[in-house]
């Protein structure tokens, strides 16, 4: 298995999620078996191969520096759970 | 044991573009909170993000006008964190690929030159702005979001504060000159995180860094390092190690404390940003921006020595901003006496400014009105102590310094004949003085030029006057 249980932990943290022992234990397996399928890219010879740095073909996509209209206050707050003075509003964070 | 302070600097910059990074929503500062913010910026699912061109040319001119070799071939990454201040919990940045590598900035502290080496500069997209001042919870303006930065990242080059100073004075000149930013350190748009360890004099081996996050004025600048290296020392002293971490400096209570510590909270997991494609810059392309570089600081202070015939003290301090700079060109070209002009720039006009709550963007008066005051006071139609009162007049009105002189009869008096006749009746006036200028004190010609001063209201002109008051002295002495 290439994935441990550390691993999943440390990765969950990251990303803010929750497991129990049980789900720890079962996704060090699941995502271990994707990161062991993946690694059989690895047996390929790509010294000859230029590093890929995105998918498509294409470069050099830009917009012009225009102004176009923006949201409404109202608008943007729309979706909010919460909000105050204009504003959204989450828990409170250590400054 | 001796040590030595080790400072490299990251220096970031709001870029002076109309509208955001990736999106239509305009950068304005200072307006009504998430007024300013689309589905692009909000951090919505779904919405496609597009590179706004004039952040590439001016990340380009940055970079060139700071010693940078600009890439070819350079890309976005996704940099990932959870903060509220970062609705999509990534900032959009450039990880291995940035667009300026390698560049170098020449500082001077103490007639002492050294050239600061700069590593990268990337372009990237700025985070909101938290409010603390719910009370129960933080309130969020999305309006910040996505105006462009560009991130300046310096070598371990800076050995003190007064050389991270000179380097971030420095930079920001240049970055001001360039036009891609306006650098206004108190509404953000340039802010200062600085990585500092000890170690001991002579070792080439780096010490364990911390480093301090969003110093915004030059003064939190020098106080943190000052603190920061200071405290370090004290640690190193008592046999204590350095804990690598992240410190917030408080800058009303002058001390610093720590936030985080690294190895918990830094991983980024960078990858490439699949919705932004590469960026390509031909040759052809940074050539253009090359040549359209406007002259810098450096050359600009040798011009003023070359062609003006300036000192190096004047010519650094009239190139310190572009708007001065600007200034004293548009005054020279009215007037061809650069000495006086710089003279009256560099200790007439700051007390004013200061005075008066404004800065050299929004004087009040224009070059011409200067010349025309300089020129009044080159001609002795008034006296120099009478010019400054005149431009202080001028900084609170805004009137042409001649119609000045005629509404209030500051006009010098250089009218032999009229000086004469007050000269006589002061003298008559004073047979003392006249005694004592005989028994050889030279003094009493003081009080007697006073005295003329004193009867023409300041207008007399002092030299026409101390040559009529010698004259009738000697008269009536013989």
């Amino acid at each position: 298995m290439s994935l441990t249980r550390e691993d999943v932990t440390y990765v969950a943290n990251l990303a803010r999620l929750e497991f129990s022992e049980d789900e720890v234990i079962a996704l060090a397996d699941q995502l271990g078996a994707v990161l062991d399928y993946a690694e059989t890219l690895s047996g390929l010879d790509t010294s000859k191969i230029k590093a890929t740095e995105h998918v498509l073909a294409v470069q050099n996509v830009f917009r012009a520096d225009e102004i176009e209209s923006c949201l409404t206050n109202e608008e943007a707050l729309a979706n909010a759970p919460e909000s105050e003075a204009g504003c959204f509003k989450v828990p409170r964070v250590m400054e | 044991m001796e040590y030595e302070i080790v400072i490299g600097m990251e220096i970031h910059i709001e870029l002076g573009t109309k509208t955001k990074i990736f999106c239509s929503c305009p950068t304005e500062f200072g307006q009504d909170e998430n007024t300013h913010t689309c589905p692009v910026c909000l951090g919505m699912p779904g919405v496609l993000p597009v590179l706004n061109e004039k952040v590439v040319e001016y990340a380009t001119r940055a970079g060139l006008a700071l010693n940078c070799e600009i890439a070819h071939f350079s890309k976005m990454d996704r940099k990932n964190y959870f903060y509220p201040d970062l609705p999509k919990a990534y900032q959009t940045s450039q990880f291995d690929l940035p667009i300026c590598t390698g560049g170098v900035v020449g500082i001077e502290v103490d007639g002492v030159k050294k050239d600061i080496g700069i590593t990268r500069i990337h372009i990237e997209e700025d985070a909101g702005k938290l409010l603390h001042e719910s009370a129960d919870g933080t309130l969020l303006d999305v309006n910040r979001c996505g105006v462009p930065l560009i991130e300046i990242v310096t070598e371990p080059d800076l050995r003190s504060a007064e050389e991270a100073r000179a380097f971030a004075e420095k930079v920001r000149n240049i970055l001001e000159y360039t036009g891609v930013s306006d650098c206004k350190m108190e509404q953000g748009s340039m802010r200062f995180d600085v990585n500092l360890s000890i170690r001991e004099k002579g070792s080439e081996v780096l010490g364990t860094r911390t480093e301090m996050k969003n110093l915004n004025s030059f003064r939190a600048l020098i106080r943190a390092v000052q603190y920061e290296s200071k405290r370090q020392i004290i640690e190193l002293k008592k046999g204590h190690t350095i804990i690598q971490e992240t410190r917030k400096w408080d800058d009303t209570k002058g001390t610093s404390s720590s936030l985080r510590s690294k190895e918990e909270a830094h991983d980024y997991r960078y990858f490439p940003e699949p919705d932004l494609v590469p960026i390509v810059l031909e040759p052809a392309y940074i050539e253009k921006i090359k040549s359209e570089l406007p002259e810098l600081p450096e050359a600009k202070k040798q011009r003023y020595i070359d062609e003006y015939k300036l000192p190096e003290y004047d010519a650094g301090v009239l190139t310190t901003t572009g708007v001065t700079a600007r200034f004293f060109e548009d005054a020279v070209a009215l007037y061809n006496e650069p000495k006086q002009i710089s003279n009256w720039m560099m200790v007439e006009i700051p007390p004013l400014l200061k005075e008066n709550e404004v800065s050299m963007e929004n004087i009040s008066i224009t070059p011409a009105q200067l010349v025309e005051l300089l020129k009044l006071v080159k001609n002795n139609e008034i006296s120099g102590n009478t010019g400054k009162e005149v431009l202080k007049e001028m900084f609170s009105t805004g009137k042409n310094p001649g119609d000045i002189v005629k509404e209030k009869g500051l006009a010098q008096m250089s009218d032999t004949g009229e000086l004469e006749a007050i000269i006589e009746k002061i003298v008559s006036d004073n047979p003392k003085s006249v005694e004592d200028i005989g028994a050889g004190n030279e003094k009493a010609y003081g009080f007697l030029t006073g005295q003329v001063m004193k009867a023409t209201k300041g207008k007399a002109n002092a030299q026409v006057a101390n040559e009529i008051i010698r004259a009738v002295v000697a008269k009536h002495l013989a």
